[in-house]
């Protein structure tokens, strides 16, 4: 591929070394440890290029987004963060309209390349909708539903799948409230339930990554607190990529945070310092709500 | 109630325009009334014709035996027990076909093709659908007879199977466009939900929308069978329309809206065998009623969710 440069010059500061921590940090991280150093950065974005049939979508995006944090994407409507979290499991290509040009690495191993199986890319990297998309099966079915697709018939017995489901809603949270309802179906439970059972549904797959496309959007502010507090008890087992409308939200919930514009990556960096000393005027006019 | 004077620079409309609003809507509320009407009316007129014959008639041999001899000189028997089981099993033969491949149509067209392709499809499925009974009968008198004769065991081409056959591809046009829209109902959130967690086409299909748009496409089969328990033209010319309790796909049999069809012209008016074909009517007017009904509640179950 011609235009796949991996030392571009411009726009990549995205594994800044030295992170000094300002003194009036959000601390927010209070729920788990601060995560290590990251040995290896989880996805890495080389002048990736995307087209709605003619419009230009994402422009030479290139991008490290770093293993085991919570990475935000922010950026006023339409600036294609959507798109770049969309590319990351190859959801945009169910439009046929749609043509990428670039690499994405995950986990070494570039999407775009022609062997990937999007089944198995899709397995490592879950993603959670803006709307509670939870299937119009039961809560029980919503949980096993990834084992079911991917595993051998054998290896589905009983207790396997009672344990998996046992797990996940353990670990998002839902246990207590539905273990007596697992029959029932999920697309009449509360939307922050919905929400958690959606994160819930990808976790027996033990994906690396867990995409978030606005997860709280449809939510309440109790609902939206809980997902955020299940985002930290996630991180650092998981790669987590949000992308959200919600500039306090990403300051609340990230690690790091990218600032996007027009298809373009304005600014990548720890997010108390994205919000605190941006570098770019562009970045700093939109937190401040100048725009957007 | 108080209205505030208006101020004269405001255009009032005139009253040819006021009148004319009113009358084009009762037109529109005639109009939607009348459908209530007409199914009344038509269901009035069928019970009345055929009333009479009702407090006279022995039900229980009506309804079960096989002996129509309404002609007879001696012993009259309205028996038509042999075309219900004829209308019910060409019927169901014909779903046992149609339903496999209308719902799988309707699959292949809402979830495994796209542009020119699906548009085309679409487009040839409603055709089939705009075919006429009677061109039907045509193909099954003389294109399937024959194909049934040479290619299977059968002494008779015009059959219960033929029939069926016929029966079937008239359903399936209905069975494909219901059963596609409902698929199309199904919100895309499900699909792409279960594409993100790394489905395949065919399992999303499977395990995805037909949970979620089992109720519409149950509602499509049901259109489907309404379609082919009432249609005529095409079984009378291709059963055979023989009474007879039919014991393999071979047998020749007659419908109940053959009976009618065949017979109604040769009654005097308000003789018995007049009135119990307006009974046949009514009986199959309960059954299509039963069974739009059934429809009508599966697609309300579809909104419900």
């Amino acid at each position: 591929m011609a235009d796949l440069d991996p030392n571009r010059p411009d726009r990549s500061p995205a594994a800044d070394a030295d992170r000094p921590s300002p003194p009036n940090a959000p601390t927010s991280r209070h729920l788990n440890p601060p995560p290590p150093a990251p040995l290896a950065p989880s996805i890495t974005a080389r002048a990736l290029n995307l087209w709605y049939a003619g419009f230009q979508a994402l422009h030479d995006v290139t991008v490290d987004i770093q293993h085991g944090l919570i990475t935000s994407l922010i950026g006023p409507s339409g600036c294609g963060k959507t798109t770049l979290l969309r590319c990351l499991n190859r959801v945009n290509e169910r439009y046929g309209y749609v043509t990428t040009r670039g690499e994405i690495r995950i986990l070494g191993k570039n999407i775009y390349d022609p062997d990937v199986s999007l089944i198995e890319l899709r397995k490592s990297v879950g993603m959670v909708f803006q709307r509670p998309n939870p299937l119009p099966i039961s809560v029980y079915e919503n949980v096993v539903f990834g084992l079911r697709i991917h595993k051998e018939r054998a290896e589905l017995t009983r207790a396997n799948l009672d344990e998996a489901v046992e797990k996940a809603l353990t670990e998002v949270g839902l246990w207590n409230d539905l273990k007596d309802r697992l029959g029932q179906k999920a697309t009449g439970l509360q939307l922050e339930q919905q929400q958690k059972l959606c994160i819930a549904r990808l976790l027996p797959l033990k994906p690396q990554v867990i995409l978030m496309d606005e997860p709280c959007s449809a939510l309440d502010v109790e609902g939206t607190r809980a997902i955020e507090e299940l985002m930290f008890a996630l991180k650092g087992h998981y790669t987590i990529l949000i992308v959200t409308h919600n500039m306090a939200q990403a300051r609340r919930v990230s690690d790091e945070c990218i600032f996007m514009l027009m298809g373009k990556i304005i600014e990548h960096r720890r997010t108390e310092e994205l919000f605190l000393n941006p570098r770019h005027p562009k970045t700093a006019e939109y937190i401040e709500g100048r725009y957007g | 109630m108080s209205v505030p004077p208006a101020s004269p620079a405001r255009q009032t409309r005139s009253a040819l325009a006021l009148w004319g609003e009113r009358a084009v809507e009762l037109l529109i509320r005639l109009s939607g009334v009348s459908a209530v009407l007409f199914v009344f009316g038509i269901f009035l007129f069928v019970f009345i014709e055929g009333a009479p014959l009702i407090t006279d008639l022995d039900w229980s041999k009506a309804i079960f035996s096989p002996d129509w001899y309404p002609t007879s000189r001696e012993n009259v028997r309205y028996g038509v027990g042999a075309m219900i089981i004829g209308t019910l099993s060409v019927t169901g033969l014909a779903m046992v076909i149609a339903v496999p491949f209308g719902l799988g149509a309707a699959f292949f067209v809402s979830e495994f093709c796209s542009g020119t392709l699906r548009e085309t499809l679409k487009v040839v499925i409603e055709l089939l659908a705009a075919i006429p009974s009677i061109v039907w009968g045509f193909i099954g008198l003389s294109v399937v007879n024959h194909l049934i004769q040479r290619f299977l065991p059968a002494p008779v081409g015009l059959n219960l199977l033929n029939a069926a056959l016929l029966l079937a591809l008239m359903s399936v046009p209905i069975i494909v466009s219901i059963g596609e829209d409902a698929l199309k109902a199904v919100p895309d959130s499900y699909r792409e939900a279960a594409l993100a967690l790394g489905a395949t086409r065919w399992q999303i299909a499977w395990r995805v929308l037909l949970p979620a748009a089992r109720n519409g496409l149950l509602a499509a089969v049901l259109l489907g069978v309404g379609r082919a328990i009432g249609e005529t033209m095409a079984v009378l010319m291709a059963t055979g329309h023989a009474v007879n309790i039919p014991t393999s796909l071979f047998d020749p049999i007659r419908t109940l809206t053959a009976t009618i069809a065949a017979e109604l012209g040769e009654t005097a008016v308000g003789s018995p065998h007049y009135r119990m074909l307006f009974l046949i009517g009514l009986m199959l007017f309960t059954i299509t009623f039963a069974v739009n009904l059934l429809a009508d509640l599966a697609v309300r179950g579809v909104r419900r969710q």
